[in-house]
């Protein structure tokens, strides 16, 4: 899709700079995937700011009207207690609020929460964060080791029954939702059989538990995360195990490969080094990519097992209607996959030569 | 899976007759059984949905003597915590899921090979827009999203539910849809057609989008397969307020009532979890038997 390179001639002002400059930007991968995370940043900021601002019936009517109601405030009292909440000054014209929201978000100020009253919302971000990364970051990284062994173990036992019976089996948990899976963990493992203490496994730790750095604290905190951490890696371990699989198959069919066997390479060298390592190149940006889901990509489970992290912290600041904490969570959500996939671009870049020639090749 | 080398025996004699056409079309999906097995359930519970409730009453009326029953006779799949027959509401409950999946997929599949090939096809600024656009989509977390909207939009109609799930499902289909148009657009039999000045209409209507029409079913499909995935989430994490049968609806009330923690339940709880699982691997399965029918190199080739 060359059509712009028989640039017309055009005037040397207006225009033309900004058509340069647009070519410039698109010829440059990594500038392009700049400008989209930008771009992708703006959208998402605008959408919560007018859903939370503008939607008829908005959180920020719905709070004044409250104020007013429950605790007999005048309107003006309201409409300050609103505003310092929402961080939006509600007096000034809209596109002047939007962007100070903006230049608040951009100083890292989210807002505080409506429900529990001074707490600011990046304080609760940043206390039920670290569980979800914790948890679900462990369970994508040896979902991710296990599905890259087994994937070359099918690929070089291609048609064997081993090969069969687990990719059968990689098909069909990649076929069902996650969640499903866990509940179904739940009622056999939990009710049926009873071979786990389901209700001493909800929550993220024990009662009485403080976070500290000591080894009662981490076996506690992995007895917490084993239910989830297994849901996930049950889930996602199909689609990572079927991607290597065709990924070895496809290497294993390259003339280098050909030629290191007819060198009298080692077969271990071959695995390792010229198999291996060209199999696992797309899986890479595709796990810098899914890192980015890490954050938000568990609501589901999260809720399941009342693992209290970010997407248990999404899915109940909305049941509890505390507007600041919801649009806070989603916007960390959000500004995660953002910088993943950013970095994905620049990985692939790397990784990929023929991607930095390629240059806009789209 | 394994490839299985069937010789083509239907080459030859006895062509034309709709009954001819499906029966190469059911010998082909044979080719892959499971593809075919996908294929025959999807049919199956298409059928049980929509023809099922015209035989099968539902009856919700309460009945506390008879809680977590075991399956019987009168009740083959148990009964719920209140006592109501499970297979009914499985019987009734497949038609808004499906109804969902498949509004909803229609609509992304829709976006998608529209703007898809709109783009690939006009080229320059036109499909500049549009790749970032989808780039800048495909960059927000779907489900995320979709339970933020819940919190502003009230989910509790099918169509709306189906519109906003497929409103955010078309990013990856039209990024695929778009580089098909591309290639497509290159082969000679296009360039004959331009060459003969018959039109964009007429390049994009009879020479491409046939050749793509194996594509955008198989997309379809698997469009549909997203949209159950999301509406199971929302309802499960309770906010679609959907009232009526819907297998997803099951699973949060047995969640929610606690049925999950009896053992009695086992029935009761499996029934619609299964039901979902069957129709997500089924329409998984199905797609690779309808790569065997679209393919018209297996077609021709005898």
């Amino acid at each position: 899709m060359s059509v712009e390179s028989v640039a017309l001639p055009r005037p040397a002002v207006g225009p033309s700079s900004v058509g340069r400059l647009a070519r410039l930007v698109g010829g440059s991968f990594v500038l392009r995937s700049l400008l989209k995370a930008i771009a992708t940043i703006l959208i998402v900021t605008t959408l919560t700011f007018f859903l939370v601002r503008l939607l008829p019936g908005s959180p920020v009517e719905v709070y004044i009207q409250t104020l007013m109601g429950q605790y007999s405030m005048t309107y003006d009292q309201a409409r300050d207690q609103a505003s310092a909440l929402y961080t939006i000054d509600l007096d000034s014209p809209l596109y002047v609020q939007y962007l100070g929201y903006l230049a608040h978000l951009a100083q890292g100020n989210l807002g505080t929460s409506l429900l529990s009253q001074g707490t600011p919302v990046s304080d609760i971000i940043l206390r039920f964060l670290p569980w979800t990364l914790f948890c679900i970051g462990t369970a994508l990284l040896v979902s991710f080791s296990l599905g890259i062994g087994l994937g070359m173990i099918l690929a070089y036992r291609r048609e064997s029954t081993l090969d069969h019976v687990f990719t059968a089996l990689a098909s069909v948990t990649s076929s069902i939702p996650e969640y499903l899976i866990g509940l179904l963990l739940v009622v056999f493992l939990g009710i049926q059989w009873s071979l786990i203490p389901i209700a001493a496994m909800r929550g993220s730790m024990s009662p009485g538990m403080q976070p500290h750095l000591g080894l009662d604290f981490l076996i506690d905190a992995l007895f917490h995360a084993a239910l989830p951490i297994t849901t996930y890696v049950l889930g996602t371990i199909g689609v990572w195990t079927l991607t290597m699989k065709s990924s070895t198959i496809a290497a294993l069919e390259e003339d280098y490969v050909t030629v290191a066997r007819a060198r009298g390479l080692r077969d271990s060298r071959i695995r390792n080094a010229y198999v291996g390592r060209n199999a696992i190149l797309p899986l890479v940006t595709q796990l810098a990519i899914t890192a980015g889901y890490v954050v938000g990509g568990a609501v589901v489970i999260e809720r399941l097992f009342v693992y209290q992290g970010i997407g248990y912290v999404l899915s109940s600041s909305i049941d509890q209607r505390d507007y600041t904490v919801m649009q806070g969570v989603f916007l960390t959500i959000t500004l995660a996959v953002i910088f993943a996939n950013l970095l994905a671009d620049m990985l692939y870049g790397r990784l990929d030569p023929r991607i930095r020639l390629a240059g806009g090749g789209g | 899976m394994s490839q299985a080398t069937i010789a083509p025996s239907w080459t030859g004699s006895g062509r034309g007759g709709p009954l001819y056409e499906l029966g190469l079309v059911l010998r082909l999906m044979a080719r892959n059984p499971a593809g075919l097995a996908g294929f025959i359930a999807v049919v199956l519970i298409v059928l049980l949905s929509v023809v099922g409730p015209l035989f099968i009453p539902l009856d919700m009326t309460m009945n506390p003597a008879k809680i977590y029953q075991p399956p019987s006779w009168t009740y083959p799949l148990g009964t719920d915590y209140q006592g109501r027959d499970v297979w009914s509401q499985i019987v009734h409950g497949g038609q808004s899921v499906l109804l969902i999946a498949f509004l909803a997929a229609l609509m992304s599949t829709l976006i998608a090979v529209t703007f898809g090939a709109l783009g690939a096809f006009a080229g320059g600024w036109v499909d500049g827009v549009i790749t970032f656009v989808t780039d800048v989509f495909l960059t927000i977390p779907t489900l995320p999203l979709l339970v933020v909207l819940s919190a502003f939009i009230k989910l509790n109609s099918l169509p709306l539910l189906s519109v906003i799930i497929g409103a955010l499902a078309w990013p990856v289909l039209l990024r695929s849809v778009r580089s098909q148009v591309l290639s497509l657009k290159e082969r000679d039999y296009v360039e004959a057609a331009r060459a003969l000045d018959l039109g964009t209409r007429h390049i994009i209507g009879a020479e491409i989008l046939p050749q793509m029409l194996s594509y955008i079913v198989i997309s379809f499909v698997l469009a549909m397969r997203t949209a159950i995935y999301a509406q199971t989430a929302l309802i499960f994490l309770g906010l679609v307020p959907l009232s009526g049968n819907n297998w997803a609806v099951m699973i949060q009330l047995a969640w929610v009532r606690g049925a999950v923690f009896f053992r009695d339940s086992l029935f009761y709880i499996l029934s619609p979890v299964l039901a979902i699982a069957v129709v997500q691997l089924a329409l998984v399965t199905m797609t690779r038997s309808l790569e065997e029918v679209f393919n018209p190199r297996l077609r021709t080739g005898g």
